[in-house]
């Protein structure tokens, strides 16, 4: 018996190093940096300035309301175009293409997000190729600017998203009965009756897990909004990373990281609670 | 499809349709990357100069190809390098964690399972910025201490390999011990009752079992890391691995090379993800 406790204690003390070093203690430390004022004469001291400071300059605020928004807005619109794909994957398709349609969601996910940004840029830009298509069979008659607005942001996080949407969708829709869907026709049920009241509620582990993945991608994405959003088109994580690289203000920078922190694990937990499931279940599959 | 209950014809083109243009959308940008990687011209943009390999084997500026372009080069080594401590870092981890996580019961068990999975939730900027804060600090106290200069702890390749092994780790432990749950433990038993030690009962039983899940997630994690952007962003120090290095070439303005480095990675991700699905068909059987 005591070997195995010495066994139990060797693998212990791995995980526990790693987990400490790696993730709590600097995510501590990144906490009592936000609550530190760094003076000159006075040396360190314990203050809330940086936290007042982010809700006294409007547009830091605004800035974090906005990417919240933004977020929630494309996780939904993320769902609203994979529920058909994953319900034709999963009880439409016959085998065959059903691989072969998973497998194409799948390949542009194995690639960067960087290439998959550069070539939304390619196609949308002044010089790109929908504004020389357009201008080509007579829609346009000058090159149109169709990057750096916010409505390009939001295409390219439903992109980046759609496969962590799909495939949670795919496998809960996966599991289902048939012979649920028959009974409702046959108890007089119409398409849209049977959608809300038994495919919906059925895939609701899915699309929880789906959304909440993809909300998180959203929130802390830092390439999209860079990219293909406009110079006035601020995203909260660029703010992180002005204040850290750029200001070297680590202090304020520290504070903005625990604030994205907060919002992410406030909305994550709220929507578990709305929605009765728990981490594990959806992150954790 | 469920037979009792086909589609009327009209619905299901137009179904049909709306998976064609989804996978067009899906489909579109990675095609516009290839395509202009071979275009003969200085800008990834129409109009069309012509079918040309220089992007890839140009040797004289301004149309210098990747294999020339050494800037290019020397970080491909770079993200290879930290893609490969990666891969070994997250692979011990995941070990270890399987085993701990699976073989043994203790107490708060719940916990520490919901601490390994707690990377997959934090934002991978958040992540990133909080080693770089802590590592720093311990940088600076250790200096005005006892006056050692660990030049590792600043940024730099050796904390760009932990902050991505930070959450890689945790994709591989889920993969890992989801495999090692099926294992059936009378075989390791059989192998400890004839007469083997614990090490060889390991060593020769099961780890020949999880080998093939072993390998799959080292190929998952080869590819998160070689794509990774958002934690390397924050860790970075003068050497650059791939993705930072095209996100600057982006900023400074593109040249086709950048199509042609997708092009390569685009490859290279494919033939892994082939290799992966051989795996893990290996894994299920």
């Amino acid at each position: 018996m005591s070997q195995q406790r010495w066994q139990f204690y060797f693998l212990l003390t791995p995980f526990l190093l790693w987990i400490g070093l790696l993730i709590i203690w600097p995510h501590f430390n990144m906490l009592e940096v936000s609550l530190t004022e760094r003076s000159w004469t006075q040396g360190d001291s314990f203050s809330f300035k940086h936290y007042l400071l982010f809700f006294q300059q409007s547009l830091y605020w605004n800035t974090y309301l906005r990417t919240a928004w933004m977020a929630i807005l494309a996780t939904f619109i993320t769902l609203l175009i994979s529920f058909p794909v994953a319900y034709y994957i999963a009880k439409v398709a016959k085998p065959r293409s059903k691989l072969a349609l998973l497998m194409c969601c799948l390949l542009p996910f194995w690639l960067s997000e960087l290439v998959r940004a550069y070539g939304w840029m390619i196609l949308l830009r002044e010089s790109g190729i929908i504004s020389g298509l357009l201008q080509a069979i007579g829609l346009a008659d000058a090159p149109i600017e169709m990057l750096y607005h916010d409505a390009t942001i939001i295409l390219g996080l439903v992109y980046s998203g759609m496969l962590f949407m799909v495939v949670p969708l795919v496998s809960s829709l996966d599991s289902m009965d048939n012979s649920y869907i028959e009974a409702g026709f046959d108890l007089g049920g119409n398409r849209w009756h049977i959608f809300w009241e038994i495919v919906f509620p059925y895939a609701m582990p899915g699309v929880v897990s789906g959304c909440i993945i993809v909300f998180m991608l959203n929130l802390g994405n830092y390439l999209i909004p860079n990219l293909m959003g406009g110079k006035d088109s601020l995203w909260f994580t660029e703010m992180v990373y002005t204040q850290f690289i750029t200001r070297f203000n680590w202090e304020l920078g520290s504070a903005f990281g625990i604030l994205l922190l907060v919002l992410s694990s406030l909305l994550v937990w709220l929507a578990l609670k709305l929605s009765g499931q728990s981490l594990s279940t959806t992150v954790g599959r | 499809m469920i037979a009792s209950i086909p589609f009327k014809a009209r619905d299901l083109k137009l179904y049909k349709l709306y998976i064609g243009l989804f996978l067009l959308f899906l489909l579109l940008p990675l095609v516009v990357v290839v395509v202009f990687s071979f275009n003969d011209s200085l800008f990834p943009a129409l109009p069309w100069q012509g079918f040309s390999w220089t992007w890839y084997f140009g040797d004289s500026q301004p149309k210098l190809g990747l294999l020339h372009d050494s800037r290019m080069l020397r970080s491909i080594v770079n993200s290879f390098w930290v893609a490969c401590g990666v891969t070994v870092l997250s692979l011990l981890m995941a070990t270890i964690n399987a085993l701990l996580f699976v073989r043994f019961e203790f107490k708060g068990k719940g916990l520490l399972y919901m601490l390994m999975q707690l990377p997959l939730v934090i934002p991978g900027v958040i992540l990133g910025v909080s080693i770089l804060v802590a590592s720093s600090q311990l940088a600076n106290g250790l200096e005005e201490a006892i006056g050692w200069d660990w030049p590792w702890l600043r940024p730099g390749l050796v904390l760009v390999v932990f902050g991505q092994a930070s959450f890689i780790s945790a994709i591989c432990s889920l993969i890992l011990i989801a495999r090692y749950r099926r294992f059936d433990r009378s075989l390791e038993e059989a192998a400890l009752n004839l007469g083997a030690n614990n090490w060889v009962a390991f060593s020769t039983v099961t780890l020949p079992y999880l080998r093939p899940t072993m390998i799959s997630a080292g190929i998952v994690s080869f590819l998160m890391s070689f794509e990774n952007f958002n934690t390397t962003l924050m860790l970075v120090g003068s050497d650059s691995p791939l993705t930072i290095t095209m996100y600057e070439r982006l900023r400074e303005g593109s040249t086709p090379v950048i199509n042609a480095v997708s092009v390569c990675l685009m490859v290279f991700s494919a033939t892994l993800a082939l290799v992966y699905l051989g795996f893990r068909k290996d894994a299920q059987d």
